[in-house]
């Protein structure tokens, strides 16, 4: 490995990669310094983290541990409606949090339809609130998601391989043995780290699911230190914690994932011999139908009392979807400059520890980047002007690990292959971007921009700190409709944010897979 | 081409400044949205003016008072409005308001004294719940009972902090002991009242912690009269929402003008329906139509503002150990 000839420079990477921990540190920075005095963390801080811990953790491994049948399944089964499920895969994740946890529970709520169908038969309640809820509600969120990228993973074997594997006639077990599992191990410490670090930030979903104080999260007492207390030193103290619980994972994580490598195939379009059997089919059936049930179920919920309210809309919500396309359009933007020639630096390495870099952003609390932004900026600029570009770059900041999951893996694989190739034809730089890796990635390209504009435009923004009253964003607006008792007309809102949010993932995701027959 | 328009605007709006002087309202999120009091109140404020009022949003109550601190005397709002009475004595040691010239007659339950903060509207808390429930009296039959409610988080909503002074204010020392009775009452809690709103509509809970005005939204502009608040006998606590004039302010007259204003009638009768709450002075038109419906509680509960710090200390931590067991 280290004798291999990399035709492409990594000064944008680093370059890239100081920026983003540069825009974090910086923050948590003038956070500390404009704090009074620095004070310890009490012992209920030290409950939350330790509450904080113990649910991510147990997130992380059940939403990845049951995203792996259901991504097998779906790797080997071509059926009707196949495309559209992976689709809505992305769906909860994007939801703003209140219309999600309202989706969860009008399925497992004390009114929801478990609790409907167990009174109808003269069976007990069940209750959803306390740690198995929160955690039920993040594997709705991250086991669809967790899933995504399993699948990614799952494309990445080339063709050639599983052609192999159906002409020796390989049981499933062994096909697991020599493709699946080196897959797995490739594909999994980076699913579960990325995960854990999404479910570390976690705050209205614990509180609200969890039921009460018990389920305090860190980013529950960082809300709380800035807002109440305003006690900047906690504040910063705490960030800090966070940012060192996932910045530990990640590095973990990344570090620990072994250089396996499938060599080279010749691209062409993966088909399944495997899996033929009648027990292979059963459990790929029952997995891919709980997984739909699981996914679809809230979703509906949300679909249908959107669709009751639509009519209810007002025009400002119109305006501001506009807005936030606009928005969303911006951070994609932003988030590839970042992301490719992070992704390009990080494959040319022998160890993916610089991908820890890229959790940064989606680890450190938005709260804190706010408010160190707004401390720097606000004697300078003022912040409404600004509060396009900052929520931009923040929005690009939480999609980038993302990005880097999907992007490094094939561009580590064009890399090992065409390099020789490259150097041969004296192809380096841009020239070997522009007709060797960008050709090569557009799908996960793709998948990354949607992920990005569907992120950006369910994300409520860098808080109130930075707000434009005049340019409401869609969750802003719907967030406003709840605050004057419009529930309703909010719940309009929330449907027309999903569909601009899926409209926009798939279009972007169409497009990198456009002409390329995957 | 949005925001070569917005550019345009700004660019636009600082040449006009040299005539037009600007006065700068920080408040909270809800007062700002087009359901909210602030786009009427800005019509009103200008028509008698001659000059532009511009809202800026901060998020919500706590947040405006930590966007106050950030920015220090720097700021460059010349009055923050949408401070609650939980909040006056944090935001009175910043030191960095002045004190008002604003004379009024208000209809308040408790008797209003403050040289610095001036109140433009008020509530109960209460508990909000459907009509056809025969609703618990006071706290201590609704902890006895069987009925679930939603609260919001003290430590992240001005209600859920509300609540926490309110069962402070009743039961004093035994505050920790009703938490505790409380908890198994306690179905969740919310970060913010939307959400805790949101749930108890969607059934999840019997009752929900909100305003004894909250029946008077749905009565009004949805014509739906299924909601009420319960009345509960031991009083009902108090939120008085105060504005205050910022000393470094660079419209000094224009702010007191507005302060002037904010008491009128023509600021006054936009609260009830747009914030739904009550009025500070009730307009000469009266309340609208509608919140003679409402209940009112027989007895006001408030601590005073300079003892909310302190307190609120000794009832979170109640709060915290009676709801975490």
């Amino acid at each position: 490995m280290a004798d291999r000839l990399v035709p492409i420079g990594s000064a944008g990477g680093r370059a890239a990669a100081v920026l983003v921990a540069a825009v974090i540190l910086s923050a948590l920075l003038a956070v500390g310094l404009r704090a009074d005095l620095l004070s310890g963390l009490g012992p209920g801080e030290w409950a939350a983290v330790r509450f904080t811990l113990a649910q991510a953790a147990l997130s992380a491994v059940l939403s990845v541990g049951l995203a792996i049948p259901v991504a097998r399944a779906l790797a080997r089964r071509q059926f009707y409606g196949r495309g559209v499920l992976i689709t809505l895969l992305g769906a909860p994740f994007i939801l703003p949090v209140i219309v999600a946890v309202l989706g969860l529970l009008a399925v497992f709520g004390r009114a929801g339809w478990i609790n409907g169908a167990l009174t109808a038969f003269g069976l007990p309640e069940v209750s959803i609130y306390g740690m198995h809820g929160v955690v039920l509600a993040h594997v709705f969120f991250n086991l669809p998601l967790s899933a995504r990228l399993l699948l990614q993973g799952w494309q990445a074997i080339p063709a050639e391989r599983f052609r192999l594997a159906a002409q020796l006639d390989l049981p499933p077990r062994a096909v697991w043995r020599v493709l699946e599992w080196p897959l797995l191990v490739r594909v999994v410490p980076g699913a579960l780290a990325l995960v854990f670090v999404i479910c570390l930030t976690s705050f209205a979903v614990a509180l609200t699911l969890g039921g009460g104080p018990r389920a305090t999260t860190i980013e529950l007492a960082i809300y709380q230190a800035f807002r109440f207390d305003f006690d900047l030193g906690k504040a910063a103290l705490l960030s800090l914690v966070q940012l060192g619980l996932a910045g530990g994972a990640a590095l973990i994580a990344f570090l620990v994932i072994p250089q396996i490598r499938f060599g080279t195939g010749l691209g062409r379009l993966q088909q399944r011999w495997d899996g033929i059997g009648t027990l292979q089919r059963l459990a790929d059936t029952v997995w891919i139908t709980a997984a739909s049930f699981f996914l679809l179920g809230p979703l509906s919920a949300v679909v249908a009392s959107g669709l009751s309210g639509l009519g209810k809309v007002p025009f400002s919500v119109w305006l501001a979807a506009w807005t936030s396309l606009w928005m969303a359009l911006l951070s994609i933007f932003v988030l590839l400059v970042l992301a490719l020639p992070m992704a390009g630096w990080i494959a040319s390495r022998t160890r993916g520890g610089g991908e820890a870099v890229g959790l940064l952003g989606l680890s450190a609390s938005p709260l804190m980047i706010g408010t160190g932004w707004f401390i720097l900026l606000n004697p300078v600029v003022n912040p409404t002007d600004v509060a396009l570009i900052v929520t931009a770059v923040v929005n690009a900041l939480i999609a980038l690990p993302f990005a880097l999951r999907v992007l490094v893996p094939p561009v580590r694989d064009t890399l090992e292959q065409f390099s020789r190739l490259g150097a041969a034809l004296n192809l380096r730089g841009w020239g070997f971007w522009r007709w060797v890796i960008l050709p090569r990635v557009r799908p996960q390209i793709g998948f990354a921009a949607g992920l990005t504009g569907a992120l950006s435009v369910g994300d409520l923004g860098v808080i109130a700190l930075f707000a434009d009253p005049d340019r409401a964003t869609l969750p802003l607006q719907m967030y406003r409709l709840m605050g004057a008792y419009r529930m309703e007309a909010a719940a309009g809102a929330a449907l027309v944010l999903l569909t601009l949010a899926l409209g926009l993932f798939w279009l972007c995701d169409r497009g990198g897979r456009w002409h390329a027959e995957v | 081409m949005k925001y070569l328009a917005f550019a345009a605007g700004v660019l636009g709006a600082s040449a006009l400044s040299a005539e037009t002087p600007e006065l700068i309202v920080y408040t909270y999120d809800s007062f700002v949205s087009e359901w909210g009091p602030g786009p009427a109140v800005k019509e009103a404020f200008e028509a008698e003016c001659s000059c532009t009022l511009t809202f800026v949003d901060a998020g919500d109550g706590a947040a405006l008072l930590a966007r106050l601190k950030l920015e220090g005397a720097r700021t460059d709002a010349d009055i923050v409005l949408g401070l609650d009475t939980s909040l006056i004595a944090a935001a009175r040691e910043t030191g960095l308001f002045a004190p008002h010239a604003v004379e009024a007659e208000y209809d308040l339950p408790v008797a209003w004294e403050d040289d610095t903060f001036v109140p433009y509207d008020w509530g109960y808390f209460a508990f909000v719940h459907g009509a056809d429930l025969a609703p618990p009296t006071n706290f201590r039959a609704l902890a006895d009972s069987d009925l679930k409610i939603v609260i919001q988080d003290p430590r992240s909503s001005t209600p859920g902090l509300g609540l926490l002074m309110w069962v402070k204010a009743a039961y004093g020392a035994d505050a920790a002991q009703m938490w505790a009775d409380l908890a198994d009452n306690v179905v969740t809690v919310t970060s913010g009242w939307s959400e805790a709103y949101g749930l108890f509509l969607e059934g999840e809970a019997d009752m929900v912690l909100s305003y004894t005005t909250s029946p008077a939204y749905h009565l009004i502009a949805e014509e739906d009269a299924s909601k009420a608040a319960a009345a509960f006998d031991e009083g009902h606590y108090m939120q008085i929402e105060v504005a205050g004039k910022l000393a470094a302010s660079d419209q000094a007259d224009l702010a007191d003008k507005f302060m002037a204003f904010m008491v009128s009638d023509g600021f006054q009768s936009i609260i009830p329906t747009t914030n739904w709450m009550y009025p500070a002075v009730v307009p000469q038109a009266g309340l609208p139509a509608g919140f003679e419906t409402l209940i009112v509680p027989e007895k006001a509960l408030l601590i005073a503002p300079d003892d909310v710090p302190q307190l609120r200390e000794e009832a979170l931590q109640e709060w915290l150990t009676a709801l975490s067991r």
